[in-house]
């Protein structure tokens, strides 16, 4: 038995880390936030060399063929640096989708170029977590119709995965539906609306039935969400704790105060326990189905809540300077609260998860 | 990430599960409400030991089962009993025999752990005093040796089981002159020495599970000293190790929610199971949440104790949250049974499967452990100490300045 990272994912972290650390500092985040880019090619270019792109994807379609927990990894990363690019739909949700109900020249057609970093694909999978609006997507004769609100890595698609009504899902390309972009506070990742007007679509044949393949979709985009709010918040924790060992007041470092140094204890204690679970979560995806379900609503809920409980104090422990745009420290409270609310807020999975024990019916 | 165990491995929890089936009917409750140990629980004791699931890596020499350290087998039969709900066996004391084994005469072992393993010698701990809790090593309890004799006098307070224990392991003032972390020794002696006057604190379960204990010139022969004189901090602090890791256990917190979970689905409300009440159902999930992660962080704890790696910030958290988690639960339970929660068996009573109340739920359990889990997140290390210490040792922020500095600092 071994609980924790081999040592092939602890050089995939210090590689990635080391690319972020370097090519995604703050300013670069402002930058790219301030310009409205959710994917600066230098960044975007850079992940490509890395194979991030292709993480999911099979080597037989030019991709690198790990794990989600090696994917989860990657969203850690990717939190921590608040980086300003597509991934949780294009490179989780999307590979995910395809290789679960795509037909072979779906996959031929799509993956190679995902995996090169050639083509964005966004997942439109919202109202089947929680509609708003009265949105929803109907498939009729092949095409569908209606509205999609959150779609994930919706700017420059050049398709998009849409869940219908029933579950099933269908490929969609960019050029035949308007997006529509829906600023959101996290200005780090894009999200859009799309209108269908009987937009012609492709279904993934094997995406019909009980929404088997859908679900596994949205779970894993839940455990990358989960993984990106880890990766967040322990960056927003080591710039608190950091941050309580240099500020000075009544002549001492404010961390050596109590008041200060139980609220960094008490971020720590919340913290931990989230990686465990956010590698167990993941790594249930693929090698324990029975717990699938339950493990990627709770990664995905108990994140949302420790993230929470996380941003907020870690900007607390700055002070003053933690309420200022100069810090930067809210490109992560930010983004922390946006993964918090996409693919369901902690109450309405909550629900699923004990629905996926068999404590309920489903909701 | 490997979650499969060896072959062997494998082999061994079948054999724990065997021994589960054809045994556990002749296990006393695992769940109820606490007190020293019965007829039937040091019955179960010995069996345990003799097959291997109790005093497991404890030579034979001293009454263990004498099995090579396995840390994995150990947790295997951890998870099989709690899996099971049939009550674990236990080393002794998990402060004290660890303690003997590392730093204990050869005496000393062969006296003490044979009988405290099998549960015929039970022990109480004397750290705690009036004045000195959370800063233990300002204690004032002191003796001086008189011929081959200690002379013992103070007071010890929170001392648990004193009142039904056969020994003490206690911390005393030796060297009144030295700094105060290397004045105290470790001493052992039987609870009927004359001069021990045990008081019983009742506390707030109606039980008295804590007493006050006073010594009036009692005479310990200095034989009976664990480690040098002046040493007893560093021999209590191997102790204090071993009771940390035991406070906020996640096979514990497992075992506790799947009693609320069938709470849940079998009690009603208005005609229909707790379950099915959002609300509760929330609250229920959002702990099995909070329980999965410390599970999980327990397992990563385990990974590294496996390869005699120490695990730092996953373990320094475990204290905090488990016992925070633990009172949690209980809260849960007493409000899911609402007006049925308050019912509790009339104060001091063990309790009596033939005159229960047939409205009360586990023994009135709930309610006992809703109130000593709030004990136990006090004691041990208070919940402050903890985040002292995850705040000091594990994150490396600054001690507070000692007051006499912050003088000299405004002057």
């Amino acid at each position: 038995m071994e609980f924790g990272l081999t040592e092939e994912q602890r050089l995939l972290q210090q590689s990635l880390a080391g690319f972020l650390a370097a090519a995604c500092p703050l300013d670069r985040v402002r930058a790219a936030a301030d310009a409205g880019d959710t994917r600066p090619s230098d960044i975007w270019d850079g992940l490509r060399d890395l194979g991030i792109h292709g993480a999911l994807i099979p080597e037989a379609y030019g991709g690198v063929g790990l794990s989600l927990l090696d994917a989860a990894i990657i969203a850690e990363c990717l939190g921590a640096a608040a980086a300003p690019v597509p991934f949780t739909a294009t490179a989780v949700m999307a590979p995910a989708a395809l290789l679960a109900a795509g037909s072979e020249a779906q996959r031929e057609a799509w993956l190679p170029r995902m995996a090169a970093g050639d083509a964005v694909v966004a997942v439109a999978v919202t109202e089947h977590v929680g509609a708003r609006e009265g949105a929803g997507v109907e498939a009729v004769a092949g095409r569908l119709r209606g509205k999609a609100m959150f779609v994930l890595d919706g700017a420059a698609a050049q398709a998009c995965i849409v869940a219908d009504t029933a579950g099933a899902l269908h490929l969609v390309l960019g050029e035949h539906v308007e997006a529509t972009a829906l600023p959101t506070i996290d200005r780090t990742r894009a999200v859009t609306a799309l209108q269908f007007d009987d937009t012609p679509a492709e279904p993934l044949p094997g995406a019909a039935g009980q929404g088997e393949a859908l679900q596994a979709t949205i779970d894993a985009g839940r455990v990358a969400l989960a993984a990106d709010t880890l990766g967040a918040a322990q960056a927003m924790f080591d710039k608190a704790v950091e941050y309580a060992k240099e500020r000075r007041q009544f002549n001492r470092v404010i961390g050596s105060f109590q008041a200060v140094k139980h609220l960094c204890a008490e971020m720590a204690a919340a913290l931990e326990p989230c990686r465990a679970l956010v590698w167990y979560a993941a790594h249930a995806q693929q090698a324990i189905p029975d717990e699938a379900r339950a493990m990627a609503c709770h990664a995905k809920a108990h994140l949302g809540e420790a993230g929470r409980f996380i941003a907020r104090t870690a900007t607390e422990v700055h002070g003053g300077m933690g309420f200022t745009d100069l810090l930067g420290l809210h490109y992560w409270f930010k983004r922390i609260g946006w993964n918090r609310q996409m693919l369901g807020a902690p109450e309405l999975v909550r629900q699923e998860a004990a629905a996926a024990q068999g404590w309920v019916a489903a909701p | 990430m490997l979650l499969s165990h060896s072959p062997e491995h494998e082999a061994f929890r079948a054999e724990v599960r065997e021994f589960i089936e054809a045994h556990g009917h002749q296990a006393p409750p695992a769940f109820g409400r606490r007190g020293p140990p019965d007829e039937r629980a040091r019955q179960w004791q010995r069996l345990l030991i003799e097959h291997g699931y109790a005093a497991r890596s404890i030579p034979k020499e001293y009454g263990g089962y004498g099995a090579e350290p396995d840390i994995l087998k150990s947790h295997i039969i951890a998870e099989e009993f709690g899996n099971a709900d049939i009550l674990g066996g236990h080393d002794g004391d998990n402060r004290l025999v660890p303690t003997l084994l590392e730093l204990g005469t050869e005496e000393q072992k062969r006296a003490y752990i044979a009988p405290t393993v099998r549960g015929d010698m039970l022990w109480c701990q004397g750290y705690s005093e009036p004045g000195s809790g959370s800063d233990l090593a300002s204690l004032a309890t002191k003796a001086h040796v008189d011929g081959d004799e200690f002379v013992i006098n103070g007071q010890k307070i929170w001392t648990s089981g004193a009142h039904y224990a056969d020994m003490m392991f206690c911390l005393v003032r030796t060297e009144p002159d030295a700094p105060k972390h290397q004045g105290i020794s470790y001493l052992l002696f039987p609870m009927d020495t004359p001069g021990i006057e045990v008081r019983p604190l009742v506390t707030m379960t109606g039980e008295a599970t804590f007493n006050e204990v006073f010594f009036t010139d009692v005479r310990v022969p200095t034989s009976q000293i664990v480690g040098k004189r002046g040493e007893g901090w560093f021999v209590a602090n191997a102790t204090l190790k071993h009771e940390r890791g035991g406070l906020g256990d996640p096979n514990v917190a497992e075992n506790r929610f799947r009693r609320i979970v069938a709470m849940m689905t079998n009690e009603t409300l208005d005609g229909r199971p707790l379950m099915e009440h959002p609300a509760y159902r929330d609250r229920l999930l959002k702990l099995q949440g909070q329980m999965l992660a410390m599970k999980f962080n327990g397992m990563r704890v385990l990974s590294h104790a496996i390869k005699g790696e120490e695990a730092g910030l996953p373990r320094w958290i475990v204290k905090l949250n488990g016992c925070e988690l633990n009172h949690q639960m209980d809260a849960l339970a007493i409000d899911l049974l609402g007006e049925l929660g308050t019912l509790y068996p009339a104060a001091g009573v063990a309790p009596d499967p033939t005159d229960a109340n047939p409205h009360l739920r586990d023994a009135g359990a709930w309610q006992q452990r809703y109130m000593l889990d709030l004990g136990l997140i006090i004691g041990g290390g208070t919940a402050q100490i903890q985040k002292n210490m995850i705040g000091e040792r594990a994150l490396g922020l600054p001690k507070e300045p000692k007051a006499a500095q912050r003088q000299e600092g405004a002057a």
